[in-house]
């Protein structure tokens, strides 16, 4: 892996989850939407994107998207797609310190399974 | 705690993968089509922007992950995140499937031993709670 595509990933990874983060927190101070006509939906989205913590996650998700866009007009998408799959380590230490959710000992594993993965995907 | 899927969630999680997977493949092949990235001066980069906002395929993926977003943030509102990202990885095994026998794309065998240890983690996150910070 070249300087230039890992530091392209760091950048995808860590701005997806925060803005994905980001986005959990403005959603559960929204509540769970029961109401899934369009007209409903709409309204619910539009409150959405009146928050802060949505505005901070379009920023984030913009810059990761941007980010993947580079890296994939180089990088095969059978590579950058699982390699990403870091997202969730950083994903769920901010479910747990950030979002204050019970992360239990096999959701740790899936977590730790799904690291080792990227590893081997990012080895190959 | 309630370890069960309920039917929306489920639905959720299944146009997450989806919508995931096709914005991702659309895009590879909007950036393939585009060439590498090389931005020397401010029309260079001017002139990649073009290049992105007017390729058909660019616009399918924006539009993939556009659908995506909003089903993410649907299931969010009821479902830990913690859950929910690892739990829509289906879409490691969709992207490269897709990749290799759609796109030509070569896949290693330990790319696909890493591919399938991640799906044995998505798997042990699936049998958890949905939500730890509510009923689900």
């Amino acid at each position: 892996m070249t300087l230039r595509t890992a530091s392209f990933l760091a950048i995808t990874v860590l701005a997806n989850s925060g803005g994905e983060i980001a986005v959990t927190r403005a959603m559960k101070d929204i509540g769970e939407i029961k109401n899934f006509k369009l007209a409903a939906l709409l309204t619910v989205f539009k409150r959405a994107f009146h928050s802060g913590w949505m505005r901070l996650a379009i920023a984030l998700l913009a810059a990761g998207f941007f980010s993947l866009l580079a890296l994939l007009s180089w990088a095969d998408v059978s590579f950058v797609i699982p390699a990403t799959a870091s997202t969730y380590v950083f994903g769920g230490l901010g479910a747990k310190f950030l979002l204050g959710e019970q992360l239990s000992p096999a959701r740790w594993a899936g977590i730790v399974l799904v690291s080792v993965g990227v590893a081997l995907v990012c080895a190959s | 705690m309630d370890f069960s899927l309920r039917p929306k969630t489920y639905i959720s999680l299944v146009l997450i993968v989806l919508f995931s997977s096709g914005g991702n493949i659309f895009l590879s092949q909007g950036m393939k089509q585009i060439g590498a990235v090389r931005v020397g001066s401010a029309m260079d980069l001017v002139r990649l922007f073009v290049e992105i906002f007017t390729s058909g395929w660019i616009w399918m993926g924006i539009a993939a992950l556009l659908l995506f977003l909003g089903c993410f943030m649907v299931v969010l509102s009821w479902a830990d995140y913690s859950f929910v990202s690892p739990a829509s990885a289906s879409s490691y095994i969709v992207v490269p499937l897709v990749g290799h026998f759609l796109l030509g794309e070569k896949v290693p065998p330990l790319h696909w031993a890493g591919i399938m240890i991640i799906c044995v983690g998505v798997g042990l996150v699936r049998h958890t709670a949905p939500s730890t910070t509510r009923k689900e």
